[in-house]
C-alpha cells in the first residue's frame, strides 16, 4: 500500500481556489493516515502553465500537469479519461471537490474505471476500505458508509473542511504527463458559452438577499421585497414553494434544488425554514427572519428576528431606510 | 417565546375553530382570565380546522345537530365570514330522491328556509358545468355557504381579547394536567405551568391524548378524509368572488364538489375508513404539510375520481386543470357519529369539546359555554354529551369498529331505526339464549341486545289480522315487523313478558341521600318506604333533563331506575348532586340486576303462579307505585308495581346471575295464560304512545318545560330543587306549546300505499304553513308509531295553544306528501284507557 | 423521438427528517413519496418533447414495489409506459443501480429499438450520488451532459445548456442517442389532470426483479448532523421593529445609500 493519494486542483492566477484547497486538505489527511505521499493533478486548461509555488505548504510531492494539445476545461470526458488513466496507473485514492463540476468529473472517472465514487464526503477513515461520512439530502442527513475498491474515488462536501494555513512544506515538483486521448474522449465539449448577464446583481453575488416564502402570498406580494432589495442594492430570492407556485422564476430559488447563497445578510420573509431551503441559505453571514411565527424552524438558524407580518414589516423597513437617507 | 400566565380561571387547549369559539363564548358570558393554548402557530396551528373544506349544509335529520349547525351559520354570518353560495344535494337514484324529500321535511321541521327540490334542468342552471343527465334531481338549500374558519377564529379571539378576558399563547405544548381531589388543578406546558380552575379540551384529533394526561377518556379516533384540489379551471377564471357556484353534494357517491376561485375541490367519504391513533399523529416538525394533512393515498381515491368525472366532465375532465393538492386530511370520528362535549365523568372541571366539525363549532361552543356557566344550555346537547358513553364505548376495538362502519354512511340514507352491525353483541341479558330460541330480533341499546320483537310470535299475525296495521311501503317496513303490533295486542289481551335489562340502576344511600334526591328531583322523594316516585329532573333554567323512577327501599336507601340510553349521563347527574360532606353515595348496580316486565290483564295470575305465594300481590296489598320483595322459584326478587305500557303488572328486579331462572319461571307460569314474549317495539313505542307517555330525547328535552309537556302536578313540594324558580315561573305563565297526541286520519299516499310516519316530521296547518310557537319553536313529530288498540297511527307533537285543541285538523309532511291529521288529545290524557283502569286493576 | 426517463422514489420530507430507531432508514411512517425534484423536470421535459415532436416516452425506476406510485405519477402527466425494476427495499449503490438500469435499457432497446434520449436527474434528492446517469451513459457508450437546465432539439442532435460556474451558461451540442441529467429549473412541471390520473392506471407497466449486487459503496447507517440551532435575537415586533432593523443593516455595513 504504497501508492500515493492525489487531489484534483484548479490553479488560477491567485493560486488554487478555495475548493481545490479543501480537496487538497482532505486528500492530505488520507495520505497522512496511510503514510503515503500526496500528489496533485492540475485540472483546467492545459495550455495554462501553473506555478508550483502556489501549492507550497500543502504537503504535495508532485503536481501533475497534463500535456495534451487540444484538451481544455471544455472537455468533461477528456479530463475524465486523463484523470482515470493517471489514477489507474499511479494512485491509491483520488479526491476532488463536491461541486457540480467536481462530482461530474469524478463520476466520469468512476464510470471509466468501474469504481465506486463517494460523493460529498465530510470525514474519512482510511484503511483497506474507507469508512466515510457523506452528505445526503444536501447535508440534512449524514450517511456512514464503507467505500471498498482497489482505488478510492471521493469528493469532499464543499465548505465543510477547514483549510489550515500553509505550512513549511516545499513547493511540489512539477511533472508534465502526457495522456493519450481518443477522438471520442474529446467529442463531448462545450460548444458555446454565454457570459453572465450584466447590470443586475446576481443572487450569488449580492451582499443583501431578501428572500420570500409561502407567507409572501403571491407574485404581487414580492413587490415589497423588491423594493427593499433595490434600496439596499441587493437581490430577491425565494423558497421552493415560491418558485413552484410560479411567483418567482426558478433561477431565484434558494435551496437544495436551487442556489446556495452566502451574502452578508439574508432577510428571510415569511419563510418557515424547511430543510430544503435552509441548506441554501445557511452560509449567509447573518440571517434576519421576519415571520409571524416566533417558533418557525427558520428561527433556529436566524441570528435576528422580527415577529410580525412581512407585509407590514418590510414596507416599514423600506420607509425607515428612505427616511434616514432623506434626513 | 410566549409568556404564560401562572394562573387562569380556565385554560382552553387547542386554538382551532372550537377553542377560539369557546374563548369567545366564555368571555361573552363573563368569564375572565381565560388562557388559550396551542402547540402550533396562529392562525393555523395545524389541526383539522386548517384543512377543512369549510362549507356548511344546514339540514340534518338530527334536531340537535341541525340546531348546532343553524346556530353556527348564524354566528359566522354575524362575524362576516360566511359566503352564502347555496348548496345542492343531488340524487342519482330514486331512493336518493326519496331521501331528499325526507331532507326537505327535516328542513321544514327545523326551520331551514327556502329549501326546495330542483329538476336536473334547474340544477344545470345553477351549476352549468354539471352533467345533469347523470342525476334525477336535487335538494337546494339557499342558506348553504362557505366560512373562512381561520378568520372566524381570529375574530373570536380578538373579541375575547377586546373584553380583556383572554390571553393567547401559541407554540405552547401541553405536557401534563394535574388532578387533585378529582378535579383539575394545573396544566403543565413546555413553557411553564398554569394553576387553573377549569380546563377545556378543544384539541380535535389530539383530544384523546390530552384527556389521557388527566386520566379521562375521549372516545374518538382520528380518521382520514380525502380531498383533492384541481385547477386552474378556465371556466372559473371570470367567477367573481371566491365562491360563485352552489356547492354540490353527490350524495350517492359520498362525495362533494365545490368551486373556489379558479379551483375545484373534490372531497370524499366513499373510501375505506382509514383510522389512526391520536398518539401516532406526527409532530408539526415531522410533517410534510401539517400534522393533520397526511400523504395522499391515490389508490383509495381513484374510484371517486371516476364518479366525479362522470358528474362534472367539463371541469374534472379538463386536461389543463391539474391536481394541485391532494391530501389525506385528518378529522375526528366517534363511535356514534356525534360530537363529544361536556364535563368528563372522570374529572371535575375538565371539559371536552371534541369531534366537532366546522359546521357546528360556534353553536356547540355557545352551548358548552352556557353549560359551563349556569348548567343551562339553550340547545339540548344530550346526544353529544360525553357522559353518554359506557365502558365498552371507550375501547379502541369499539371505536374502530363503529367509526369504520359509520364512515361511509356520512352521506348515507340512514333509517331512523338503523342498527349497527359491528362489534356486537356486547351486553347480554341472562335470558339472551332463550330469546334467541324465540327468534328475537335484537336491537342495541347502551350495548345491550334487546329483543325488539320475537319471530316466534308470528302465529299471532293470523290471530289479529289487519289490526296489526301492516306496512306495505318498504321504508317503514324496514327495521319493523307487524309482529310488534301483534305482541302489543296479545299483551293487552292476555300478558307479555318484556326484557328490560338495558335499564340503568343506581342505589343512592346514606343519611344525606333523601336531601340530595329532593334537591335533584321535581317530585317529592320523601315517600314511605316501599313507595315508588316517578319524577322529572330539571336544569337551572327549568328545561327537562331527565325523567326516571325512584323506589324508596329504606329510610336511607333509594333505587333510581332510568333508561339505558342516557344511563351514564343520568348517573353523572346524581353523582354531581351528592353532598360534598360524603353523607350520601351513588352506587351503580346496573350490572347487578336484570329487569323483566310482566304486564297484561293476566299478569297477576302469572306472578302469583310463579311466586311462592307468600307476598300479597292483590291490588290492595300491592298498590300501584309500590315495590316489595317477591320470591320467584326460590329467587329473591324486587317487584315494582308500575307500568310504561298501560297495563296491570310489575317490573321484577332480579340478581343478574339468577335472571335466567326467574325468566324461566315466569315463562312456565305464563304458558297457561297465553302470555307472549313482548319486544321493545311494543314497550317503547306502541303501548307508550297509546298511553301518551313521554320519552326522554323525544318529548322531554331541555327546550321544553313540564307545563308544556303536560307533566306539571297540581301542587309543588316544599323542598327546593334544581330549576324550581324557573318551574314556578313556567307554572304561572301560559305555555307557548302543549304536547298533543295526534291521529293520522288517512295515511293513504298519492300512489295508494299507506304510509306511516316514523317521527321528526313537520306538522303544518291545513294550509300547509309551518307552525311556530311564541318561543320560535317549530312543531314537529316528537314520536310516531302504531296504535294497534286504537286502530290509528299516532303522532306526538308540541303545538301552540291555538292549535292544541282536540279535533283541530292539521297536516304532516312525509316524503313530499302531506297527510291529514287530527289533534286527538291535548295534554297527557291517554288515548287508550283514559281512566287508567287497567293499570289500577 | 423515443425518450426514456429514469426516476427515483424518495420520501417527501417535512420540516425535520426523522430516522427509524436503528438509524438505518428515514422514518417514512407519516411521509408520502415523490419523484426526486430534478427528475420531475425530466419527466416534464420528455412529455413536452413528445407532445411537440411525436415519438414515445417511457419512465423507468429501480425501487421497491411502492415505486409503482411514482411511475403512475409520471404516466399521469403524460409518459406513455413504464418499467419497474423491483427491489426488496435494500439500498442499491450507484454502480449496482446503473448496472441494473443499463441492462434493462439493453433489453428494451433490443425489443423496441433505441432510445434517442435518456434523461436522468442530476442527482437524487435522498442519496445524492451524482453519477448514475453518467455511468449508464458510459456503459452505453453515449455522450452524457450533466446539470442541464435547457434542452434544445436539433436534427439528430440536441443542445444541452447548463450553468457555468461564473454565473454564465455553457452549452453542449451532442449527437443522439445521448444521455442528459437535468436540474430543477429546466421547466415548471405540470400537475397531473384527473383524466391523466385515470389514464395512468391503465397504462403499461413492465416489471422485472434484477438481482441485488454490491457496488463498492455500502451504507452503514444514517444520522442527523449536529445542528447548531441559534436563538434568534428578536429585534422587534411588527412595523415598530423597522428602526432597529435599519440600525442592524447599518452595523453590518449594508445600508449603503
Amino acid at each position: 500500500m504504497s501508492r500515493p493519494v492525489v487531489a484534483l486542483v484548479a490553479i488560477g492566477d491567485a493560486g488554487p481556489d478555495r475548493a481545490s484547497l479543501q480537496a487538497l486538505t482532505f486528500a492530505r489527511a488520507i495520505a497522512t493516515a496511510l503514510g503515503v505521499g500526496l500528489d496533485a493533478i492540475v485540472v483546467g486548461d492545459s495550455a495554462v502553465e501553473p506555478k508550483p509555488a502556489a501549492l507550497a505548504g500543502r504537503g504535495v510531492t508532485t503536481a501533475l500537469v497534463v500535456d495534451h494539445p487540444t484538451l481544455t476545461s471544455d472537455h468533461p470526458d477528456g479530463w475524465a479519461a486523463a484523470v482515470a488513466a493517471l489514477v489507474h496507473e499511479r494512485y491509491e485514492a483520488v479526491v476532488g471537490i463536491g461541486t457540480e463540476r467536481g462530482n461530474d468529473l469524478l463520476g466520469r472517472v468512476g464510470a471509466r474505471l468501474g469504481l465506486p465514487v463517494a460523493a460529498n464526503c465530510l470525514t474519512v477513515e482510511p484503511g483497506d476500505r474507507y469508512r466515510v461520512a457523506r452528505q445526503r439530502w444536501a447535508g440534512s442527513l449524514i450517511e456512514d458508509a464503507w467505500l471498498d475498491a482497489p482505488q478510492k474515488i471521493l469528493t469532499v462536501a464543499p465548505n465543510t473542511v477547514t483549510v489550515p494555513a500553509a505550512d513549511a512544506s516545499a513547493a511540489p515538483a512539477l511533472e508534465h504527463v502526457s495522456v493519450s486521448l481518443t477522438e471520442r474522449d474529446l467529442e463531448l465539449r462545450v460548444t458555446s458559452r454565454e457570459a453572465p448577464a450584466r447590470g443586475s446583481i446576481s443572487l450569488g453575488d449580492a451582499r443583501v438577499v431578501v428572500g420570500g416564502g409561502r407567507g409572501v402570498g403571491s407574485t404581487d406580494g414580492f413587490g415589497d421585497l423588491e423594493d427593499l432589495a433595490t434600496l439596499l442594492g441587493g437581490a430577491v430570492g425565494g423558497s421552493r414553494v415560491v418558485t413552484s407556485a410560479g411567483w418567482r422564476p426558478h433561477a431565484d430559488q434558494i435551496g437544495q434544488t436551487g442556489l446556495r447563497i452566502a451574502p452578508e445578510i439574508y432577510i428571510a420573509c415569511g419563510i418557515s425554514g424547511a430543510i430544503q431551503h435552509i441548506v441554501g441559505c445557511k452560509a449567509a453571514k447573518h440571517i434576519l427572519a421576519i415571520n409571524t411565527d416566533p417558533d418557525a424552524p427558520i428561527m433556529g438558524v436566524a441570528d435576528y428576528a422580527v415577529i410580525g407580518d412581512l407585509h407590514t414589516v418590510v414596507p416599514a423597513i423600506s420607509a425607515e431606510v428612505r427616511r434616514r437617507r432623506g434626513g | 417565546m410566549s409568556s404564560l400566565p401562572t394562573r387562569a380561571r380556565v385554560v382552553i387547549i387547542g386554538a382551532g375553530i372550537v377553542g377560539n369559539s369557546m374563548a369567545w363564548h366564555l368571555a361573552r358570558l363573563g368569564w375572565r382570565d381565560i388562557v388559550l393554548l396551542d402547540k402550533g402557530v396562529l392562525p393555523n396551528p395545524g389541526g383539522s380546522t386548517g384543512h377543512a373544506s369549510n362549507f356548511i349544509f344546514l339540514v340534518d335529520h338530527s334536531k340537535e345537530m341541525a340546531a348546532f349547525t343553524i346556530e353556527s351559520a348564524r354566528q359566522y354570518r354575524e362575524l362576516g365570514v360566511y359566503s352564502e353560495t347555496g348548496g345542492i344535494e343531488v340524487a342519482r337514484t330514486p331512493e336518493r330522491m326519496d331521501e331528499l324529500k325526507r331532507r326537505m321535511a327535516s328542513a321544514l321541521a327545523w326551520g331551514v328556509e327556502g329549501g326546495r327540490l330542483l329538476t336536473p334542468a334547474e340544477i344545470k342552471e345553477k351549476v352549468p358545468f354539471i352533467d345533469e343527465s347523470v342525476i334525477l334531481g336535487g335538494f337546494f338549500t339557499p342558506g348553504v355557504g362557505v366560512v373562512d374558519s381561520l378568520q372566524a377564529g381570529t375574530l373570536m379571539r380578538e373579541k375575547a381579547q377586546a373584553l380583556g378576558a383572554l390571553t393567547v399563547a401559541a407554540s405552547v405544548e401541553v405536557t401534563g394536567i394535574d388532578v387533585e381531589g378529582g378535579a383539575v388543578r394545573r396544566v403543565h406546558t413546555d413553557s411553564g405551568s398554569i394553576e387553573t380552575e377549569v380546563v377545556v379540551i378543544a384539541c380535535g384529533v389530539w383530544s384523546p391524548r390530552i384527556a389521557k394526561m388527566a386520566g379521562a377518556s375521549i372516545p374518538l379516533t382520528p380518521a382520514v378524509h380525502q380531498m383533492i384540489d384541481i385547477g386552474p379551471v378556465e371556466q372559473f377564471e371570470h367567477t367573481t368572488g371566491d365562491v360563485g357556484f352552489p356547492i354540490v353534494r353527490d350524495m350517492d357517491t359520498n362525495m362533494y364538489e365545490r368551486q373556489h376561485g379558479t379551483g375545484f375541490e373534490i372531497g370524499s367519504y366513499a373510501h375505506r375508513a382509514i383510522l389512526m391513533d391520536a398518539d401516532d399523529i406526527p409532530s408539526i416538525a415531522a410533517s410534510a404539510l401539517s400534522p393533520t394533512m397526511l400523504p395522499f393515498t391515490q389508490e383509495d381515491f381513484d374510484p371517486q375520481l371516476e364518479d366525479s368525472l362522470e358528474l362534472f366532465p367539463e371541469i374534472v375532465g379538463d386536461e389543463r386543470a391539474g391536481v394541485k393538492l391532494a391530501i389525506n386530511g385528518l378529522l375526528s370520528l366517534t363511535p356514534d357519529g356525534n360530537p363529544i362535549i361536556g364535563e368528563t365523568p372522570e374529572v371535575k372541571n375538565l371539559w371536552s369539546v371534541a369531534a366537532v366539525w366546522i359546521k357546528e363549532a360556534p353553536g356547540i361552543a355557545k352551548t358548552v359555554a352556557e353549560w359551563m356557566t349556569n348548567g343551562a344550555p339553550e340547545i339540548d346537547p344530550h346526544g353529544s354529551d360525553i357522559a353518554r358513553f359506557y365502558g365498552h364505548h371507550h375501547t379502541a376495538q369499539h371505536i374502530a369498529a363503529r367509526t369504520t362502519e359509520g364512515y361511509n354512511k356520512t352521506y348515507g340514507i340512514v333509517h331512523p331505526m338503523e342498527q349497527w352491525a359491528s362489534n356486537r353483541p356486547i351486553r347480554l341479558s341472562p335470558a339472551y339464549d332463550r330469546q334467541r330460541e324465540l327468534q328475537a330480533e335484537f336491537f342495541e341499546a347502551a350495548g345491550w341486545e334487546r329483543p325488539f320483537w320475537y319471530g316466534a310470535n308470528e302465529g299471532l299475525l293470523a290471530e289479529y289480522g289487519d289490526r296489526v296495521m301492516p306496512r306495505l311501503a318498504e321504508w317503514e317496513s324496514r327495521w319493523w315487523s307487524p309482529i310488534i303490533n301483534a305482541e302489543h295486542l296479545a299483551m293487552r289481551d292476555r300478558a307479555g313478558l318484556v326484557d328490560l335489562s338495558a335499564f340503568a340502576i343506581f342505589d343512592v344511600t346514606g343519611p344525606g341521600a333523601l336531601a340530595a334526591l329532593e334537591r335533584l328531583c321535581v317530585n317529592k322523594v320523601d315517600v314511605a318506604v316501599g313507595r315508588t316516585v316517578y319524577t322529572p329532573l330539571l336544569n337551572a333554567a327549568g328545561g327537562i333533563l331527565a325523567d326516571l323512577t325512584i323506589m324508596r327501599l329504606g329510610e336511607e336507601h333509594f333505587r333510581v331506575v332510568t333508561g339505558g340510553g342516557m344511563g351514564m349521563r343520568d348517573r353523572k347527574i346524581f353523582e354531581d348532586g351528592m353532598p360534598a360532606d360524603g353523607s350520601a353515595q351513588v352506587h351503580d348496580v346496573t350490572n347487578a340486576y336484570t329487569t323483566f316486565g310482566l304486564w297484561g290483564p293476566r299478569a297477576r295470575d302469572i306472578l302469583g303462579a310463579a311466586s311462592d305465594g307468600r307476598a300479597d300481590i292483590s291490588h290492595k296489598g300491592f298498590p300501584f307505585l309500590s315495590s316489595k320483595a317477591v320470591v320467584v322459584d326460590g329467587v329473591q326478587t324486587l317487584a315494582s308495581r308500575i307500568s310504561y305500557v298501560g297495563e296491570l303488572g310489575w317490573e321484577i328486579y332480579v340478581p343478574i346471575e339468577q335472571g335466567l331462572r326467574v325468566w324461566d319461571a315466569l315463562w312456565r307460569a305464563g304458558q297457561s295464560h297465553g302470555m307472549v314474549p313482548v319486544g321493545i317495539g311494543t314497550y317503547a313505542v306502541t303501548s307508550r304512545l297509546e298511553k301518551g307517555y313521554r320519552a326522554h330525547g323525544a318529548e322531554l328535552e331541555l327546550d321544553f318545560d313540564l307545563v308544556e309537556a303536560g307533566m306539571a302536578r297540581p301542587s309543588l313540594k316544599d323542598a327546593d330543587f334544581v330549576g324550581r324558580a324557573a318551574y314556578e315561573r313556567q307554572r304561572a305563565a301560559e305555555p307557548a306549546a302543549i304536547l298533543c297526541t295526534l291521529t293520522v286520519d288517512d295515511p293513504t299516499s298519492a300512489t295508494g300505499v299507506k304510509r306511516y310516519m316514523l317521527g321528526r316530521e313537520p306538522i303544518l296547518t291545513v294550509d300547509g304553513e309551518r307552525i311556530v310557537d311564541a318561543k320560535g319553536r317549530g312543531s314537529y313529530v316528537t314520536s310516531a308509531g302504531s296504535g294497534p288498540s286504537v286502530g290509528r297511527h299516532l303522532l306526538m307533537a308540541y303545538l301552540p295553544p291555538d292549535h292544541a285543541k282536540e279535533g283541530t285538523p292539521l297536516l304532516v309532511e312525509y316524503f313530499g306528501e302531506r297527510y291529514p291529521v287530527t289533534v286527538a288529545v291535548a295534554g297527557s290524557t291517554p288515548l287508550f284507557d283514559p281512566e287508567n283502569a287497567r293499570i289500577r286493576s | 423521438m423515443n425518450i426514456l426517463v429514469c426516476v427515483k422514489r424518495v420520501p417527501a420530507t417535512g420540516g425535520r427528517i426523522l430516522l427509524t430507531e436503528d438509524g438505518s432508514e428515514i422514518d417514512t411512517r407519516h411521509l408520502g413519496f415523490t419523484i426526486s425534484p430534478h427528475e420531475e423536470c425530466a419527466v416534464e421535459e420528455a412529455v413536452r418533447i413528445v407532445e411537440a415532436q411525436g415519438g414515445s416516452s417511457t419512465v423507468l425506476t429501480l425501487g421497491p414495489p411502492g415505486a409503482e406510485e411514482q411511475l403512475r405519477d409520471a404516466m399521469a402527466v403524460g409518459i406513455e409506459r413504464s418499467i419497474l425494476l423491483e427491489t426488496d427495499g435494500r439500498d442499491w449503490d450507484p454502480i449496482a443501480t446503473a448496472g441494473a438500469i443499463t441492462a434493462a435499457i439493453a433489453d428494451q432497446e433490443a425489443a423496441n429499438g433505441p432510445f434517442d434520449l435518456i434523461l436522468f436527474g442530476n442527482e437524487s434528492a435522498d442519496s445524492g450520488g451524482f453519477q448514475v446517469g453518467i455511468r449508464v451513459a458510459h456503459s452505453l457508450g453515449r455522450p452524457c451532459v450533466t446539470g442541464a437546465k435547457a434542452i434544445d432539439l436539433g436534427d439528430g442532435r440536441i443542445t444541452a445548456r447548463r450553468e457555468a460556474g461564473d454565473g454564465g451558461w455553457e452549452s453542449f451540442d451532442v449527437p443522439l442517442p445521448a444521455v442528459v441529467s437535468v436540474k430543477e429549473g429546466l421547466n415548471l412541471p405540470r400537475y397531473p389532470s384527473v383524466p391523466g390520473r385515470l389514464r395512468a392506471k391503465k397504462k403499461e407497466l413492465q416489471r422485472s426483479s434484477p438481482t441485488w449486487a454490491a457496488g463498492g459503496l455500502e451504507k452503514i447507517a444514517l444520522r442527523l448532523p449536529q445542528t447548531e440551532t441559534t436563538q434568534a435575537t428578536v429585534v422587534g415586533l411588527g412595523a415598530d421593529a423597522a428602526p432597529a432593523v435599519v440600525d442592524l443593516l447599518d452595523r453590518l455595513g449594508v445600508l449603503g445609500g
